[in-house]
């Protein structure tokens, strides 16, 4: 059964209605998703057709038992031993994946787990992107915090410890520009080592911008590598343009940025192929830029506000489990990412394997972290969530589980230089 | 003959041979593992060294060892120079470890940059430990900057995989008058032990312990291994024939004078 997304509010007005649902039904009335719209970057670059042309080719019914044991056997684990660990044949393997994934990370990152957590500063969003609980016609609290309301979440935040922080924001540019985003960044140096940014993607010089700000890391999620199931999920707005936020990677460590992060949301098109193109990304990037930081998350669909429904439909944890693992032998140095989408138990788990880094304190909502760390209520107002997380450990408890597990919580492994 | 036999970088005078990375394992095992492992000197990647942590690395040095900061995270000379100065602000001390990587795959050193750095650190007073691959031109280049040791590479950091570099380090330890300590890739005691019989100052090791299944007990192995290496090799290694047996009739035996 297939993800039921489309939801209709009774707050929109009959055109907004009709509009919605004209996108929803019928194709032509879309946009072209790979035309850049004005001002739009267009960066050269020969990363998008070596991944998907590697995407496209890739059959991953036709791996064996013999291919997966091949590729466990060998030492440095290539693009072919890579398709053979995401494929079928290579559940059976799972534990024996999980153990040449212990030992891969271990020379890499030793016992180490990074903390961090995320701040969402406004929800505002001019995209329709149909399982997201931000999406334009998504009836739910919006909210744009004001530079003292950034500072005081920060404040809130510093206190409990945390010294990485994430910035994120909806996908509008109208209400939430660069400036906003970059200011925000100056603010989050003066309480953090570490600022990352989760933003819509933005041209090289805006990346350049932000980085003089403050922040050294972009995320930028690619959804899906499946251009044909992006453009039915994305269906209105710049996020529509699939090959613009592709780039944005590389247009971000063009900018100066010191690390760049990556993923598919595993659950909206096929999870084995999205994986195979995520971790291609990262492997042709990195042999582009060899100086830059690297990392993949793995998230999976979650419930949103107005519709529990969603899920990650055939990505059970075992599968998720299984991309976790190849990652990390086709890729024994890139940070692995596991956000408090997925429950307690699963990040203890997979973080003795394979994650690098998880999120603790976590609100995916607007200005609400003083009431979800104090648990007094404030009387400030708030902004919805953009999905529901699972995991909602704070940070001293997710130090002490972490520690418990034999693991070294690490807080900061970042110098700005 | 030991008690005599020191290890002497930029005038500093150490008795273990053995220098312990810290990055990879839980700041509560350190103190058994300098313990175990009896080493003087303890790495400190100044990127985590520089946090508000509960649990501060600097907390579980025991007195008397010493902190040997270094500049991961660093990817040229200039970037390199500016940690080792927050190093020297942090309260570290005066050595440096100078590592500058532009890869993040492999994490190979840049000898080119390592150079530059060396020079700008010498001169400001550091005593400077370049980690670098070995290659005798570099490491000339770097003795001639002000270098008080040369760090070569065994192999590629993290990978347990041993001396594949040991023909180039040889030449280091042959033709390099400062102390070679071999850094990275060393995986096993009987590794450490074989750089040592070569004529190693001293072995640097991180992930071979931070792997192991009991930390301290790996660690007492290392400084075991690096201890028979070292008498061996000042004891002067017995003949190694490569070929056959050594003919008794010698062939020159026909010379007359």
């Amino acid at each position: 059964m297939e993800n039921q997304f489309f939801v209709d509010s009774e707050f929109l007005s009959p055109a907004a209605l009709e509009k919605k649902h004209r996108l929803e039904t019928d194709p032509s009335s879309r946009t072209n998703h790979m035309e850049y719209m004005p001002g739009m970057e267009v960066i050269e670059s020969d990363i998008c057709s070596k991944v998907m042309s590697q995407m496209d080719n890739y059959d991953y019914t036709i791996y064996t038992a013999r291919d997966v044991r091949a590729a466990l056997d060998h030492d440095v684990c290539t693009i072919e031993d890579f398709k053979a660990l995401l494929s079928p044949a290579a559940e059976p393997f799972l534990e024996e994946m999980a153990q040449r994934a212990q030992r891969e990370t271990g020379k890499h990152f030793g016992n180490t787990v990074y903390l961090f957590t995320p701040l969402y500063i406004a929800n505002y969003c001019e995209n329709y992107c149909v399982y997201c609980g931000f999406n334009c016609y998504n009836h739910i609290n919006r909210m744009k915090l004001s530079m003292e309301q950034i500072e005081h979440e920060m404040k809130v935040i510093a206190d409990s410890g945390m010294e990485e922080i994430l910035i994120l924001t909806g996908e509008s540019r109208a209400q939430s520009d660069v400036q906003y985003i970059g200011e925000a960044c100056r603010l989050a140096r003066k309480y953090f080592r570490m600022v990352g940014l989760e933003i819509y993607p933005v041209n090289t010089d805006e990346y350049r911008y932000l980085h003089e700000c403050g922040a050294d890391y972009v995320t930028v999620f690619q959804e899906t590598y499946d251009t044909d199931k992006y453009e039915s999920l994305h269906l209105l707005g710049h996020k529509r343009i699939w090959p613009y936020r592709f780039d944005a990677q590389e247009r971000a460590l063009r900018g100066g940025m010191r690390g760049v992060a990556f993923s598919a949301l595993l659950g909206l098109s096929d999870f084995r192929r999205d994986a195979l193109a995520s971790a291609l990304h990262v492997f042709y990037l990195q042999r582009k830029y060899p100086h830059a930081e690297m990392s993949l998350s793995c998230p999976r669909l979650r419930p949103i506000i107005n519709n529990d429904k969603i899920s990650p439909m055939d990505v059970g944890e075992k599968q998720l489990c299984q991309v976790i693992c190849a990652y990390r032998i086709f890729l024994p140095f890139v940070g692995i990412t596991v956000s408090s989408r997925e429950s307690a138990s699963f990040r203890n788990g997979i973080v003795k394997i394979a994650a690098t880094k998880v999120s603790a304190g976590v609100s995916t909502g607007i200005g609400d972290h003083e009431s979800k760390y104090s648990g007094k209520e404030t009387d400030g107002v708030k902004g919805d969530e953009q999905f529901e997380i699972d995991d909602g450990r704070s940070l001293d408890t997710m130090y002490q589980d972490m520690a418990d597990e034999g693991l070294q919580p690490v807080l900061n492994d970042y110098v700005y230089v | 003959m030991l008690n005599d036999d020191k290890l002497i970088i930029g005038g500093h005078e150490f008795q273990s041979r053995f220098i312990l990375g810290s990055g990879k394992y839980s700041m509560k095992l350190i103190e058994s593992a300098i313990r175990d492992a009896g080493a003087e000197i303890i790495t400190l990647a100044v990127r985590r060294a520089n946090t508000k942590e509960q649990e501060n690395i600097l907390d579980y040095i025991p007195e008397g060892v010493t902190l040997l900061p270094n500049t991961s995270g660093a990817r040229n000379a200039e970037e390199a120079v500016r940690i080792a100065r927050l190093a020297r602000e942090l309260g570290c001390g005066n050595f440096v470890k100078i590592e500058i990587m532009r890869d993040t795959k492999y994490l190979l050193p840049d000898n080119q940059e390592t150079i530059k750095a060396t020079e700008i650190l010498a001169r400001e007073g550091f005593v400077v430990m370049p980690y670098m691959y070995p290659d005798l031109n570099a490491a000339r280049d770097m003795v001639n900057a002000g270098a008080a040791t040369i760090m070569p590479l065994a192999s590629p950091i993290g990978s347990n995989k041993g001396l594949a570099t040991r023909d180039f380090i040889q030449i280091l330890i042959d033709e390099i008058d400062l102390p070679i300590i071999v850094d990275a890739g060393i995986g096993r005691p009987s590794q450490a032990c074989e750089a040592m019989e070569m004529g190693a100052a001293a072995i640097m090791a991180n992930t071979a312990l931070a792997t192991a299944g009991d930390l301290p007990l790996m660690a007492s192995a290392f400084r075991q291994a690096i201890e028979a290496g070292r008498k061996a090799y000042l004891s002067g290694l017995g003949r190694v024939l490569t070929r056959g047996a050594a003919a008794s009739d010698p062939l020159t035996g026909f010379l007359r004078d």
